[in-house]
């Protein structure tokens, strides 16, 4: 590594690393024809036995769907998507559906043991090493492609009263809850992609918190999306009854291809009187090669309800991978004194894009709400932040604050700041700031005087800049993330 | 993507074929560069009106412009007296346009800057194939001053003035003046830029400012319009090396106002200072607008915005730093404050950064809230009355945007100004 010559040395090795997750698994798969039509939403409802009013919603979903043209508001570029040239149903022949661990194909037991994520009870997630001492286990729920292939724990969290399963077999076993809250956060015909999402979404998981439960576990999920030419549309939904408590993870991995992979998620969130709800990402697709071949399109509809009074949700995202990006995951705070939380890092390198952000929607008393956002970019990428705090007319005494800031590293990369800021109430409070600036130059000349190398330093003022949001991550996903961070942005600095 | 985009509501094609047409009728007699005019015709044929589905117009709807039928401003012998009493008394030579229209016997002609008036001042910088309101005033302007400041001369104070006489209720009338402005090399001046007017009306200006390098312009705008007019005022200031443009607006009146500036940092070490306040009340829209480019290195962009906003008002600010890549060692510093003094109040604000070069120094700050009640507490406390006490604090909120302006009798003048805007709504 040149130091001296070239001070950006260690940022350039961080961004070369390769992707780690980048294999694929040789799985006999059950495919639906390629294309888009009503007759593949009826197969993908049959494949599922879903009952008749979940079809009629994914029908009149795709009616919505067709009359609607993608959004072009984003700071992204890509070439136009044929949605017509996609498996929409891809699932592991094997595997009809969850079923006992001992059931689930070895092939894919080893891909998730291969990406760190053992499906054996009592292990714990994301290559960390297990500390000394008890650590409180997480329960995950597998889903590969169209399906879930596994979801643990879930004997000891029935005995809580935590419902934590497939949102497929949610429509099966609790229709109530799903045919209640599903769609009511997100409507089909709330944006593009969720009206696809909603026509043809495959698996997610599904949550149901009872009164006063206190989740006894981590949930997690992970999404992995392996069959060629596919999108994966996943749907999750999570439910939060009055005074419960529950925290949730996503992380996701794909094989490195050359051609790019569509995903276009839907997740709702629902915290009644005094529930809270915490929600954290860690997202890493397959990003595309360093020429911006390949690599997943991310698109994601993330939403939130406040519902009741003092209820909270909080979003956590460290945003790694992926080509494009295009996600915003929101809260809306219709309960008085409701509190809604966005904390997010986007690391953008090579030629990856990422516009992302927040929506505040303040419509209850003494809503509060704050936003950090961490933005670097790196190599040729583009890195957007946009967001919208809006406070309507009854939302009295409501409380905003917003910081975004940006990193440059080299100066083929752009940093982008959008924040929307509407307020129609006087007694509210809204306050925004923004920074950009590259790593400054006394900060690296510091840490390099005392004999830290360029790499370690860059990693140090790196986590330096993103330390308010990865504190906000559960430990295991912190360690993850830090790693994540470490990795992605190997070579940048050169 | 797959679908063609949805047509404009028809309203809006309305308004912008009721325009078109008057084009149609006039174009034989309309003076300045036919070329021009056509092109900018072309542009506002292709486009039409704004609407809100376009990002540059999201929380500005023209609607009642759009479906406000205007006529021709008659031949220009209205009797000023009342609107020219309303003056700033300055000391300065002055340009004086009646309903867009040059009117001789009411200017001043100044005799350090050289003035061509009579036909509209086209210059190089406006973009109509990017902002419609500029093909609007392109394709229909019909006078305008272009003002020429030699290189090295410093011309002093120079009012450029806009009345707006209206006509008859039923009769709202339209005009689309259009100015430039060059100074050359280490030239300066002082524009003081008013608007005043009386009725209905539509005034849509549009302003070319040319900065050459080493020189400096303060530019002071005042807007006042009449409570019926519709304002739109578009500037493009493109400034050379070591050149400065320093600008405050004050933005008072119209009943839908919309003041957009696109400032060019072209050469290296410009300057540009932003900085306006928009006092509104009643049911008024105001909307200020601006895109700073940071197209050369070492330059510096300063912009402090203040909304006090009553009544059932509706104030919009956005600005957007650009900053190019080539453009290293930017220094870009906005700051935009709104202050609702009523319940109805709406403030919508969209501050941008958009940076692709990476050793810059670049933020913005944005508050949103009300009167400090505490600091209410410590002046009443004090024995002052709640309304001076409100005027004390709304006046203090006002400084930093006022502070900057170092031309002393401009900046009376536009002090003036809000505290006679302030004295309106406190009556």
């Amino acid at each position: 590594m040149s130091h001296a010559a070239d001070p950006l040395a260690p940022v350039h090795a961080v961004t070369q690393t390769p992707y780690k997750w980048g294999f694929t698994t040789d799985i006999e798969m059950d495919m639906a024809p390629k294309g888009l039509n009503p007759d593949i939403i009826r197969l993908i409802s049959a494949r599922k036995n879903e009952p008749e009013w979940l079809l009629d919603w994914r029908l009149k979903a795709f009616a919505l769907w067709q009359a609607m043209t993608a959004p072009e508001w984003a700071h992204l570029h890509h070439p136009p998507i044929d949605y017509q040239d996609l498996h929409y149903y891809a699932a592991p022949r094997k595997q009809a559906g969850p079923a006992r661990l001992e059931d689930v194909d070895p092939e894919l037991l080893a891909t998730y043991e291969k990406l760190g994520i053992p499906l054996k009870e009592r292990a714990i997630l994301a290559g960390v090493e297990p500390a000394e001492g008890e650590r409180a286990p997480v329960a995950v729920d597998a889903v590969f492609d169209s399906v879930s292939v596994a979801t643990t724990f879930r004997a000891t969290l029935a005995k809580a009263g935590v419902i934590f399963c497939p949102i497929s077999e949610a429509v099966r076993e609790h229709p109530e809850l799903v045919r209640k809250y599903l769609g009511s956060v997100v409507p089909q015909g709330d944006n593009f992609y969720a009206a696809l999402n909603s026509a043809v979404f495959t698996d997610g998981s599904f949550v149901y918190v009872p009164p006063g439960v206190r989740c006894p576990m981590e949930l997690s999920t992970y999404f992995r999306i392996n069959a060629r030419n596919t999108g994966q549309f996943e749907r999750t939904l999570i439910i939060a009854d009055a005074g419960s408590y529950v925290s949730y993870l996503e992380g996701c991995t794909a094989p490195q291809r050359d051609e790019n992979q569509l995903h276009a998620a839907v997740v709702e969130l629902i915290a009644l009187d005094d529930a809270q709800i915490k929600y954290s990402t860690v997202q890493n697709w397959y990003p595309g090669d360093a020429e911006g071949r390949g690599g997943i399109y991310n698109f994601v509809t993330k939403r939130g309800a406040c519902r009741g009074a003092r209820s909270k949700i909080s979003w956590t995202q460290v945003e790694t991978g992926s080509a494009i990006t295009w996600k915003y995951p929101s809260c809306i705070l219709a309960g008085d004194e409701s509190v809604g939380e966005f904390y997010s890092v986007a690391v953008t390198t090579n030629r990856q894009q990422a516009d992302t952000g927040t929506k505040m929607i303040h419509i209850g008393r003494n809503t509060r709400s704050t936003i950090v956002s961490k933005g670097i970019s790196a190599g040729r990428s583009d890195n957007t932040y946009r967001g919208l705090v809006r406070i309507m007319p009854k939302a009295a005494g409501a409380r905003n604050h917003t910081q975004c800031d940006s990193l440059l590293i080299g100066d083929r990369c752009g940093a982008h700041t959008v924040p929307y800021i509407e307020s129609r109430n006087p007694t509210a409070k809204v306050e925004h700031e923004a920074t950009t600036s590259k790593i400054a130059e006394d900060q690296l000349f510091y840490c390099r005087q005392r004999g830290l190398s360029e790499e370690d330093a860059v990693n140090l003022i790196v986590n330096g800049f993103c330390k308010e949001v990865l504190k906000e991550l559960p430990m295991e996903f912190a360690v993850e993330a830090q790693k994540l961070l470490a990795v992605s942005l190997e070579g940048s600095v050169g | 993507m797959n679908a063609l985009a949805p047509l404009p509501p028809a309203w809006l094609r309305e308004g912008a074929a009721a325009f078109l047409s008057r084009y149609e009728g006039l174009r034989e007699r309309l003076p300045g560069d036919v070329a021009v005019r056509a092109a900018g015709a072309a542009a506002f044929r292709g486009r039409g009106l704004p609407g809100m589905r376009e990002e540059a117009w999201h929380y500005t709807s023209l609607r009642a412009l759009a479906e406000t039928r205007f006529a021709e401003p008659l031949t220009p012998v209205a009797d000023c007296a009342t609107l020219m009493a309303r003056l700033p008394a300055l000391d300065a030579p002055r340009l004086v346009f009646v309903d867009g229209r040059f009117r001789d016997d009411l200017s001043l002609v100044p005799t350090l800057a050289a003035v061509r008036v009579g036909g509209p001042g086209y210059g190089t910088l406006a973009q109509p194939g990017r902002e419609q309101m500029v093909a609007l005033n392109t394709m229909l302007a019909e006078d305008g001053a272009t003002i020429e400041v030699a290189e090295g001369a410093d011309a002093g104070t120079l009012l450029l003035v806009s009345l707006g006489t209206g006509g008859p209720p039923d009769r709202p009338v339209a005009f689309h003046p259009r100015h430039a402005l060059r100074l050359g090399t280490g030239a300066r001046l002082v524009l003081f830029e008013v608007a005043l007017g009386a009725g209905g009306y539509l005034h849509n200006a549009v302003l070319e400012v040319s900065v050459g390098a080493d020189a400096a312009l303060t530019h002071l705008r005042l807007q006042d319009e009449s409570s019926a007019a519709f304002h739109v005022s578009t500037l493009y200031a493109e400034i050379a090396a070591r050149g400065t443009y320093d600008s405050f607006a004050l933005a008072l009146g119209a009943r839908l106002a919309r003041m957009e500036v696109h400032a060019r940092l072209a050469g290296k070490g410009a300057a540009a200072h932003l900085n306006a306040a928009q006092l509104l009340g009643g049911a008024q829209h105001g909307d200020f607008t601006t895109v700073v480019t940071h197209d050369a290195p070492h330059c510096a962009s300063r912009q402090t915005v203040k909304n006090v906003l009553a009544g059932r008002s509706r104030g919009v600010f956005q600005g957007r730093i650009e900053v190019a890549r080539d453009a290293q060692k930017t220094d870009g510093y906005q700051m935009n404050q709104a202050l609702l003094l009523s319940a109805e109040a709406e403030i919508d604000s969209k501050p941008q950064l958009e940076i692709y070069a990476d050793d810059v120094k670049c933020s913005h700050g944005a508050t949103v809230g009300e009167l400090d009640p505490e600091q209410m507490f410590y002046l009443r406390s004090r024995g002052i009355p709640a309304p001076e006490a409100r005027a004390m604090l709304v006046r203090a909120f006002l400084a930093a945007a006022f502070e900057p302006i170092t031309h002393a009798a401009g900046r009376a003048a536009l002090e003036a100004a809000a505290a006679g805007w302030w004295e309106r709504q406190a009556s």
